[in-house]
């Protein structure tokens, strides 16, 4: 429980600072991108919970996150339930499918977990293309509900809610990581037999870290029809949140929870910028070729270089 | 369902799982056979597609655009595996989360190269046998189609009887039984993984040009293929050549079967949904080693 009162204050600052810039910020447009970049910070760490401490690679992330959205687009839609039912929900729904990902680890490991996680999600696509509640292949339009007291627009208050996601995400990452938990999951992934063989609960533990996976990228996803007030199969099942959400932590690192934040920070603000400046394909580019140069050359991320560069310096 | 619409469906399901063999034969190679996560696969097959419609625009008919980008596709894949091999494969560690995810980058950014050269808009190819189809009785069988499984037979035939008649044919197979004794033969199991693995690679430049020959293809496309081809080579039983065959006309058979009862939008779900059933029942597949 090293750091851990040290951890809660950044915390609180971070939260404290996004409540403060709802009320003097005065470009709205400025809440929109940030909105974008903290969900990738949620999106980059929940993949790290399964991918990086337990080695197994998420195709998928894109899935759930549309499962997140198109949940609080159903109740919406019946019920017109309100935001935090939503959420709730949402999380249910995308732990479910995190838990029914995890149990499939019981056979299957490296590639063909990877490969059922994709067939996962375009088997999700294709039921709401075809669920006409929630629009279909057409989408659908949402209207937002008047901001509530305290804040001058929507969008501000989805962006204080995804800071207070993507400070519970983190966490919970850091907890995972810091606890037995963490050390089973890491021991799991470097062999898995021998983690069997000394009594590490194996399963219980890939269970474990799937189904909270999966249910915050779910929370990620949640909030997103709102904040779009449209919502569509292809954008929701965008290739590029399975591509960012594996190549944050990849470039960020994957062995420790501000690897992913970090990467998720930084890719996600560059991508802004070229989105508005250049071409969004151009944005998209830039995420693949980030994520090869990284895996290739420098396969522990920006930490591990500043890891290395850390103890090249102390030694002189 | 009626019995002659059946009947149809299950042809025009033969027809296509024959194309779908042919897509997958690399893959059966590459993933089967040499234990590579070439997660990528459908992204050069769609790189092969686009390669023919390239050469289209100057008169250059699909098929023989395959056959001649099919050098170009196997110099691709050797250097691509001499990377592969270099980077990963010898490191040893986690190599294959990496590999994995190394692929997965390569593949898309072939995507985005492609819609940044070409747009997103569906291009397809003009030869004089695409738009035409043959009647036999009731049944219409398009030209395209035909010409589709006759190269597709001609292509699994031909990498079937390379990998069982000749010497380094036989190599591969080795490679994948067992790399250790091979070396002890006196072999080097990383030269023929590379000439394996080029080969893989290069049949995509062909089959590829038979994606656009038989439906306008988009860059996206890559990702529906990920379901078809490694469905096809799981099923096959990872490297089996007529287990290819016979996988892909049962996915064939099935895409048909839902095509025609419960409509096109379904079809996608399909190959997936076989994948993650023959995952959960027999991951060694039909034929497997």
């Amino acid at each position: 429980m090293r750091g851990w009162g040290r951890f809660s204050v950044g915390a609180s600052v971070v939260l404290f600072t996004a409540l403060v810039l709802t009320r003097v910020a005065a470009n709205e447009y400025f809440f929109f991108a940030g909105y974008v970049v903290l969900q990738f910070v949620v999106l980059a760490t929940a993949w790290n919970i399964l991918g990086g401490y337990a080695g197994y690679v998420n195709f998928g992330a894109g899935a759930f996150f549309a499962a997140g959205a198109y949940t609080a687009v159903a109740l919406m839609k019946l019920f017109s339930a309100p935001l935090p039912i939503q959420l709730i929900a949402a999380m249910c729904v995308t732990g479910l499918m995190g838990f029914v990902i995890g149990a499939m680890t019981l056979r299957l490991r490296g590639i063909f977990f990877s490969i059922a996680t994709v067939a996962v999600a375009v088997i999700c696509e294709t039921v709401v293309m075809n669920w006409s509640l929630v629009g279909g292949a057409r989408g659908t339009t949402v209207l937002p509900p008047p901001p509530p007291e305290g804040f001058s627009s929507y969008a501000r208050m989805l962006f204080v809610l995804m800071t207070a996601i993507a400070l519970l995400a983190v966490t919970l990452a850091r907890h995972i990581e810091t606890s037995k938990i963490g050390r089973g999951l890491r021991a799991l992934r470097d062999n898995e037999e021998a983690a069997e063989s000394v009594g590490v609960p194996t399963l219980r533990l890939k269970l474990f870290a799937a189904t909270a996976s999966g249910a915050l990228m779910g929370l990620a996803g949640a909030p997103f029809p709102l904040y779009m007030n449209f919502i569509e199969p292809t954008s929701a099942f965008s290739l590029n949140y399975a591509v960012s959400a594996l190549a944050m932590p990849i470039i960020g690192g994957t062995q420790i929870w501000i690897g992913p934040v970090i990467g998720a920070l930084l890719l996600a603000s560059v991508q802004q910028i070229v989105t508005v400046t250049v071409s969004s394909e151009l944005n998209v580019l830039i995420v693949g070729v980030l994520l090869v140069v990284f895996v290739v050359a420098a396969p522990n991320g920006i930490v591990g270089l500043a890891q290395k560069l850390h103890k090249r310096w102390q030694r002189r | 369902m009626h019995f002659d619409l059946l009947a149809e469906a299950i042809v025009a399901g033969l027809m296509l799982g024959c194309f779908y063999a042919a897509v997958s034969v690399g893959l059966s190679v590459a993933f089967g056979l040499l234990d590579v996560p070439q997660i990528a696969h459908p992204a050069f097959l769609v790189l092969g597609a686009y390669g023919a419609y390239f050469l289209g625009q100057y008169g250059v008919d699909p098929l023989l655009a395959g056959a001649l980008l099919t050098p170009v596709f196997f110099l691709g894949g050797l250097a691509l595996y001499r990377f592969y091999h270099a980077t990963f494969e010898r490191r040893g560690g986690d190599a294959g989360l990496r590999g994995l995810a190394f692929f997965f980058g390569v593949s898309f950014i072939l995507e985005v190269l492609l819609i940044l050269s070409f747009g997103v808009d569906q291009r397809m190819v003009e030869a004089p046998y695409i738009g035409k189809s043959l009647a036999l009785g009731e049944m219409r069988l398009p030209l395209r189609m035909l010409i589709a499984v006759g190269v597709a037979l001609l292509l699994t035939l031909a990498l079937s009887a390379y990998l069982s008649k000749t010497f380094t044919g036989r190599a591969i197979k080795a490679v994948a039984q067992d790399e250790m004794a091979l070396s002890l033969m006196g072999a080097d199991p990383v030269r023929i993984k590379h000439w394996a693995f080029a080969i893989a690679t290069a049949t995509c430049a062909l089959a590829g040009a038979l994606l656009i020959i038989v439906n306008p293809v988009e860059p996206g496309l890559g990702r529906l293929y990920i379901g078809r081809t490694f469905c096809v080579a799981v099923l096959a039983g990872l490297g089996s050549m007529p287990g290819t065959l016979v996988a892909g006309m049962i996915l064939g058979v099935a895409e048909s079967l839902v095509l025609n009862s419960l409509g096109a939008s379904w079809a996608p779900a399909v190959a997936f949904g076989l994948l993650l059933l023959i995952l959960a029942v027999r991951p060694s597949g039909l034929f497997g080693r």
